[in-house]
């Protein structure tokens, strides 16, 4: 490592201080508001520490008391975590074989352009058929209906991050297997699959944090607490008649705090999957 | 085993992918590009062929011209905002210091978070009566009255490319960081005993090994960008006077809002199709690099 002059200390701590606040200014701002009194709140100029500690909203939006504004926040999470779960599953059922076939057929490659393709298709070119289509299978408002419409984007998501993970699997091994008279099934159950375990877990929540973070899809096609997911519940907290906004970042708190756990728990594999173009912002 | 037999099993094993893939995407896409030229509405009655009549109407009225002016703005300045801030981030962070894991860490914060709570949160921040920003600023002594940053057209688009770009730059940063610690440690040292100046080493060594990871995440960051959503209808709904109304927003509006599901269905198309060469540049760039990703 190069020594660095003084000047060139100063400015890269200055610069790292700068930037730490930049990022987390705003999130401790969040929580300051979620445990911040309506009082303090509403003063102007804010108070920027909370006064009187009010931990109420936590108590307000994680409560079992029917028809309560808590029960219909737990709901929603809930329902994110059905929703996100059932998509998560129905697109590595899919993307396993096929992630497999497209690594070690170089054949049907092309056939991967074209999934990763749909991948970048906007939603709203696809929205209204798929509205009209869960309409008329009465599959609107459902947990399983918004599942299917994720498949859009996970099964795609799915089956390039899969196949970028097959391939660092050597196919030698496969192939040794296959020689000493296994069978394909008896390969995958017994190679590659307990191989390629890590790159599956993987993937599946990346898949799951990007179903979570879904909200086009939900704010068409859910109505109510039967299958309205977070996002869509944080977008009417914060569009609605709320006057507090302590209780509008307490929903936020709450919304992200299992994608954000996982992101850090998982620091390395967000990163690597940045770098291989697989995981999107 | 013969070839023929390798690729049909490999199209055996992705049947189901792809059945799915034509159920979910395939078929409404096709049904896009009918609807688009029909006068359906969302619900009720099926609509009459009218031929070219909704991209007729859509290209010439200024609805269209309006939200694909402030869609190019939001992509052009947020993309290019995340794409300097991003690297003079991976700069920093590629130095040494006390700290350095930490804040990378910290990066990660905004990426995870998600965009409808990210959304909420700056909404919160630019609030006319009570947001932190007219809080601070008035208190640092630089604004004199409380303004309304999502409610007057002037200010508005411009608070959403910030707040995009807050929750999106640390993503741009990562990459770039990936792509310098690549750069061989020797090859840095060598250009400093060489007396290379920060620049000509940016220029020189860092850039080679950049260039190709930061196209990739540009197109990618465009197109995500044309595609915006979710932060705007949280934040704004397009408003205020359609100042803040993208393409998305606008089909938003015009197929579920007034249900006018066909010509809804013709500016989807148009949408699509901007995104679609971005996308195809995407893939050729993907297919130059070979499957190294």
């Amino acid at each position: 490592m190069e020594r660095r002059s003084l000047a060139a200390s100063i400015l890269v701590y200055g610069a790292a201080t700068v930037m730490s606040a930049i990022i987390l200014a705003p999130i401790l701002w969040l929580f300051l508001m979620s445990i911040s009194s309506a009082n303090d709140l509403s003063a102007q100029p804010l108070h920027w520490w909370p006064q009187t500690l009010d931990l109420s909203r936590y108590g307000t939006l994680v409560s079992l008391v029917s028809n309560s504004a808590g029960e219909a926040f737990l709901g929603s999470l809930r329902n994110s975590l059905f929703v996100s779960g059932l998509a998560t599953l129905g697109a590595i059922l899919v993307a396993v074989p096929a992630a497999w076939a497209v690594s070690r057929t170089p054949q049907v490659q092309w056939s991967l352009f074209a999934v990763i393709a749909t991948y970048m298709l906007p939603p709203v070119s696809l929205a209204v058929p798929l509205y009209m289509g869960l309409a008329h299978f009465g599959l609107l408002n459902t947990i399983t209906g918004l599942a299917l419409v994720y498949l859009t984007i996970l099964a795609p998501f799915a089956t390039w991050l899969l196949k970028t993970g097959f391939d660092n699997i050597p196919r030698e091994i496969e192939s040794a297997a296959m020689i000493d008279g296994a069978r394909l099934d008896q390969t995958m159950r017994h190679i590659t699959l307990p191989l390629a375990k890590p790159i599956v877990a993987t993937t599946a929540l990346f898949a799951f944090l990007l179903a979570w973070d879904e909200f086009f899809y939900a704010l068409l096609f859910t109505a109510d607490q039967r299958a309205k997911t977070v996002t869509v519940a944080i977008a009417d907290l914060a569009g609605g008649r709320v006057s507090d906004y302590g209780l509008i970042a307490t929903g936020g708190i709450l919304a992200a705090l299992p994608p954000v756990l996982i992101g850090l728990v998982m620091q390395r594999a967000v990163i690597s999957g940045l770098t291989t173009g697989g995981v999107k912002g | 085993m013969s070839s023929a037999w390798i690729t049909t099993r490999a199209w055996l094993l992705m049947l189901p992918l792809l059945i799915v893939m034509i159920a979910v995407v395939g078929w409404p896409m096709v049904d896009t590009v009918r609807l688009s030229f029909t006068d359906t509405r969302l619900v009720g009655t099926s609509g009459e062929y009218v031929g070219l009549a909704n991209y007729a109407k859509l290209l010439t009225g200024s609805a269209f011209l309006g939200a694909l002016r402030n869609t190019a703005v939001f992509a052009v300045f947020s993309v290019a905002a995340e794409m300097t801030l991003g690297v003079l981030a991976a700069l920093l962070l590629d130095q040494q210091f006390r700290g350095r894991s930490f804040v990378r860490a910290l990066m990660i914060l905004p990426w995870a978070l998600p965009t409808v709570v990210n959304a909420m949160l700056w909404r919160l921040i630019y609030n006319p009566e009570y947001g932190a920003l007219n809080s601070l600023l008035t208190q640092l002594g630089i604004l004199s009255e409380y303004r309304s940053w999502l409610g007057e057209p002037g200010t508005a688009l411009w608070a959403i490319v910030a707040a995009d770009c807050w929750k999106n730059f640390p993503l741009v940063a990562l990459i770039a960081l990936a792509a310098l610690q690549a750069v061989p440690r020797d090859i840095k040292a060598a250009a400093i005993v060489d007396g290379a100046g920060a620049f000509a080493r940016f220029r020189f060594v860092m850039w080679p090994y950049l260039a190709g990871p930061l196209t990739i995440a540009l197109v990618l960051r465009t197109i995500e960008a044309f595609k915006v959503f979710d932060i705007i209808w949280v934040m704004t709904r397009g408003g205020p006077v359609n100042s803040t109304r993208t393409l998305s927003i606008l089909v938003y509006q015009e197929a579920f809002s007034f249900q006018r599901a066909g010509s809804g269905a013709s500016l989807a198309l148009i949408v699509t199709l901007i995104v679609t060469v971005f996308a195809a540049f995407y893939i050729a760039l993907m297919r130059r690099s070979g499957s190294r990703a």
